[in-house]
This record gives structure tokens, sequence and C-alpha cells, in this order.
């Protein structure tokens, strides 16, 4: 490769190492030209609008309480369903890689639905499931709970889009834990929940805390299938991306930009604490994914 | 004495596993959670669409404005889909092939989507297009409207599914390295021939894995595309967002049997995803989780 790479003569991109495989241009700007026109103008476009309200006009659309109270129904909700998620995640994760059983491979499969699944399937059919005369809303509604139409029924939805970035996470990197490091700590006299809550748990620590965070983000954005059995009652149940689409219809676009670049900021946030978990996690452990 | 000693290892367990009674209980609590979690909204989706007969189910299947939805999402799909598939070729070149100056902010920046709310890539359309901005009116002047109509689901469509063909592409691309393609370059084939007869055969199965994730997203996106749709009954109507309009006029039969197309969609996915990986597993594998 290297030496290749110095028997060409051209050096025409001063950016890039020499190299004999044409169509470094075509395909390089071909990229960044079709990122910039779907994603990147667009994305200025909403940068522009909320520049031009200046910090006090911004903070005085972002202190609105109604938008104040989405935030909240949004971000502790999406707390919740992801702390669920991990726990659950973990779970079935461990199952799926420890042991064999019939139907583990459609089990694991199925894990993928909530990423093939349409979110507008995935919000009407919960929302049967869960209302009070739904299969598991009468089994609490005896008890006087509902779950549909509440944050509850909230959390739920956002249980079912999150649990895969879990999953699906954490599994890779159990398989990678070797089982020498197991034995090791077997043969030096610990028992089995010790091995498994102190050497193994601690290694999947930055899987764990990743599916996390890619699970709330996840979350937080949602829309499609919460809407349906959000029940949506202001300052209770009206999650941020709703309260977008209503300011949206209002054409009211500075109420919409304000939330939007709220959560957009959020978002690079919880992104960038991705990057850095792997970072970490890549110097600690020598893997990440 | 030895065969006492064989007897008694025998009946221990592993060190490195747990007792099969706690393997059992803690696959019975996953499969528990699973069919609550995914699978029972599954069969909700299909009990509720057949529960007025095979007859409803039909005539909701083939009422005029439920076939122009179907048709419309046939047609972004089959718009937004091969565009992102050339984009997820040119950048997964120009990214695996070579070497430049800030590869890895690109591939983080072509994730970027993912971390955007749906309704936020709508809104950021609407921002760019809608009453106010400086391109709707200009080509609304030459005729053109993008927002409510055809352009801008389009685009929110393929911002959703931006980065999902280029993800797959990439890691494999960069796995499989540049030898095939300086073998070919030095045997006197050219660029084209060289993508088309050594770099495609070798991407294939990745590449079917990444269009059928992207398709499945392009059809069912509902956030993005209910911001800039409009929803102009039998015009700007995908399946999902007739889906919800059914659903919100209480008729939730017809609402649950267009949504059983879309559930199939979803399923046909799942099991040729599964295929993929189970028979092509090497081919795609590379950060295919």
């Amino acid at each position: 490769m290297s030496t290749l790479a110095a028997t060409t003569p051209r050096r025409a991109w001063g950016l890039r190492k020499p190299n004999v495989i044409p169509g470094f241009g075509l395909t390089l700007g071909f990229t960044l030209t079709y990122f910039s026109l779907i994603i990147l103008i667009p994305l200025i476009a909403l940068a522009i609008r909320s520049a031009g309200l200046g910090l006090d006009g911004f903070l005085k659309a972002a202190s609105d309480p109604r938008v104040l109270g989405s935030l909240r129904v949004s971000f502790v909700t999406a707390l919740i369903a992801a702390s669920i998620n991990v726990v659950f995640g973990t779970l079935l994760a461990w199952v799926l890689v420890r042991y064999r059983f019939p139907g583990r491979r459609i089990f694991d499969a199925v894990i993928d639905l909530p990423f093939a699944l349409p979110t507008a399937v995935a919000g009407i059919a919960l929302t049967a499931i869960y209302a009070p005369n739904g299969t598991m809303g009468a089994l609490f509604a005896p008890l006087g709970w509902r779950i549909a139409y509440t944050p509850a029924g909230i959390v739920i939805a956002m249980i079912f889009i999150g649990l895969p970035f879990v999953v699906r996470t954490i599994q890779p990197i159990l398989e990678e834990v070797s089982h020498e490091v197991e034995e090791a700590s077997a043969t030096l006299g610990a028992n089995r929940f010790q091995t498994i809550t102190r050497v193994i748990l601690p290694s999947l620590t930055p899987a764990i805390l990743t599916g996390f965070a890619l699970a709330f983000a996840r979350a937080v954005g949602e829309y499609g299938s919460i809407i349906f059995i959000a029940g949506n009652i202001p300052f209770v149940s009206e999650i941020a991306p709703l309260l977008i689409f209503i300011r949206l219809q209002e054409f009211n676009y500075v109420g919409a930009t304000v939330i939007a670049v709220i959560m957009l900021l959020i978002s690079f946030a919880i992104l960038l604490l991705i990057n850095l978990i792997q970072a970490w996690s890549r110097s600690r452990y020598g893997y990440g994914n | 004495m030895a065969t006492k000693l064989r007897a008694r290892a025998k009946r221990r367990i592993s060190p490195t596993s747990e007792r099969p009674l706690v393997q059992w209980l803690l696959i019975a609590i996953s499969l528990a959670f699973m069919g609550i979690i995914l699978v029972l909204p599954l069969y909700a989706v299909f009990h509720e669409a057949f529960s007025k007969g095979i007859g409803a189910y039909l005539a909701a299947l083939t009422e005029r404005d439920a076939q122009a939805a179907i048709r419309l999402t046939l047609l972004v799909a089959a718009i937004a889909v091969p565009l992102n598939v050339v984009f997820g070729l040119a950048a997964s070149w120009a990214i695996a092939k070579f070497e430049f100056k800030g590869k890895a902010f690109l591939i983080t920046l072509i994730d970027l989507p993912f971390s955007v709310s749906p309704v936020i890539s709508g809104l950021v359309y609407v921002l760019l297009f809608g009453a106010g901005s400086f391109l709707g009116p200009w080509l609304k002047s030459y005729g053109i409207e993008v927002l409510f109509a055809l352009p801008g689901i389009v685009l929110a469509t393929i911002f959703v599914t931006f980065p999902f063909v280029a993800r797959e592409l990439i890691p494999l691309m960069q796995d499989q390295g540049t030898g095939d393609e300086e073998a070919a370059l030095s045997l006197g084939a050219n660029g084209w021939q060289t993508f088309f007869r050594v770099t495609l055969p070798n991407i294939k199965w990745g590449l079917l894995y990444g269009v059928l994730l992207c398709n499945a997203r392009a059809m069912g996106e509902f956030g993005a595309v209910a911001v800039v749709s409009g929803k102009i009954r039998g015009q700007t109507t995908t399946m999902p967002l007739q889906v919800e309009m059914l659903y919100n006029e209480y008729n939730a039969t017809a609402a649950f049997a267009l949504a059983s197309l879309l559930a199939l969609l979803a399923l046909v996915t799942l099991v040729l995803k599964s295929v993929l990986e189970w028979r092509f597993g090497e081919e795609i594998a590379a950060g295919s989780h």
C-alpha cells in the first residue's frame, strides 16, 4: 500500500494522502454537496431563524411555561424509560449471549422490531393494548391504574422504541468478554454473583452507559409512537416534539424554532457524551463500538 | 476414587455459568418482557385489523384514499431510497478508500440525522421553504410547491433515512481495504469497471442490508413527514399519515387495516434482515450492530 502510494506521481489534493484509486474528487464532492443540501443548509436555516431572535427574545420564548412543561415531561419520562430499558436490555443481552434455548434466534430477531415497525403503527397498537378496555389496560384498570392517556403511557411507548438500542449496544461487548477472566475470578474463590457484579458488569459499564444515552436520546425526540397513547394534556402529558408540531400549526414559527433549538442542543450534548464514553472505554478496555 | 470425582464433577455446575434454575428463570423473565413489550403490539395490530371480519379489512384497503396513500408511500420510497443508496456508495468510497483530513468528523456528521428528532427534521424544511422564507415564495413564482406537496415529503424522508446505507457500507468497505481495487486497476481496469466488477460484488449483501433498513424507515416515517405534508387527504397523506387520520376519526378498524400492511412490511424486513445476518454474517458483519 505504502509503496504503491509512493509511486503515484499526482498530488492533486493537498488534504489527502496520494493513492492510485480514482474517484476521490467525484465521490467526496458528491458526498459533501448532498450532505450540504439535505442536512446542513436546512439546519443552518434553523440556526439563522433562532439567531434572528437575539438572546433576549430566545430566552423569553424559551421560558414560556408551556414550553418548560413540555420539556420537563419529555425529559422525565425519557429518563424513566431509559432506566427501565437499561435493566431489561442488559438482561436480554445476557440471556441472548450466554444461554442456549429453543427459539433463541427468533428471540434475537424480534429485538429489532421497534426499528422496523413504523412509529405510528406502534403508537396505535400500544394505545389499543393499554387503553382501559385493552389487553393490558384491563389488568390495571381494577387497581385504579390508568396507563394510556397518562405519562405512564409515554413511558411505555419510550420503552418500546428504546429497547433495541440498549440490547444491540451491550450484546457485542458481552460477546467479547473473555471466559478466561471469569475462570480466573472463579479460581480465585469468587462466587458467581461476585464474578458477575465485580468482573463482568464493570467491563460492560461503557456499553450500558452508551445504550442508556442512545435510548434516552431516541425517547426524547420520539413523536409517532407517543402522541396516540399520551393524552397530550399540556403540563402533564404533552411532549416537546408535539408542542413543536402544535406551534407550527398555529404558524408560530418562532415558538417552534426555539423548542427545536433547545432539543437539538441537548441531543448534540448527548452525542458528544456518547463519543466521550466510547473514547474512554477504548482507552480503558481496548474496545468500544 | 476417580469415578467418584467424575460423578461429583458432573453434578457440580460450571463455575462460569449460572445454576439451571437461575438460567431458566432469567430466560422466562426475558421472554415475558419481550412478549409484553414487543410481540403484543404486533399481535394487536392484526387482531384489531380483522376485528370486523375480512370483508371490512379488504374494504378498508381498497378504499380510494387508502390506495392513494399506498401509492404515495411507494413513490416516496422509490425516490428517497435510490438517492440515499447513491450517497451511501459515494460516501463510503471516499471514506474507505482514501485517507484525508477531517474523515472522522465526516463520519460523525453522516450519523447526525439519527440524533435529530423527526419533528425537527420536518421543521427545518418548513423554515427553509415555508411562508416567510426566502426560497419558498421564489420557487412558488415558478410554480414549484415544496411544502404540502411531494418534494417536501421526499426531502423529509431523505433526511431521516440519510445515514442508513452509508453507515452500513463505511465500516464494511474500510474492513475490506483497497487491495482488490488496486489489483483490478493494475490489471488495466478503469475506475467504473473496478467499482462495478470488484467493489460492488464485495459489498452487495451489506448494501442490500442497508437498503432494507433504509426502505423500512422511508415507508414508515411519520413525524418528519407529518410536519411537511399538510395532510391533504388523497394527495399528500402517506400510509402512516392515513393511519393517523383514520384513527383520529374513530375509524379504528380501517386504521389498523392499513397499519397491518406496514406491520407486514416490518415483519418481511425483519425476516430478510435475519436471513442476511445468518447466511452472510461475515460479509455484512463489520459494524452491522
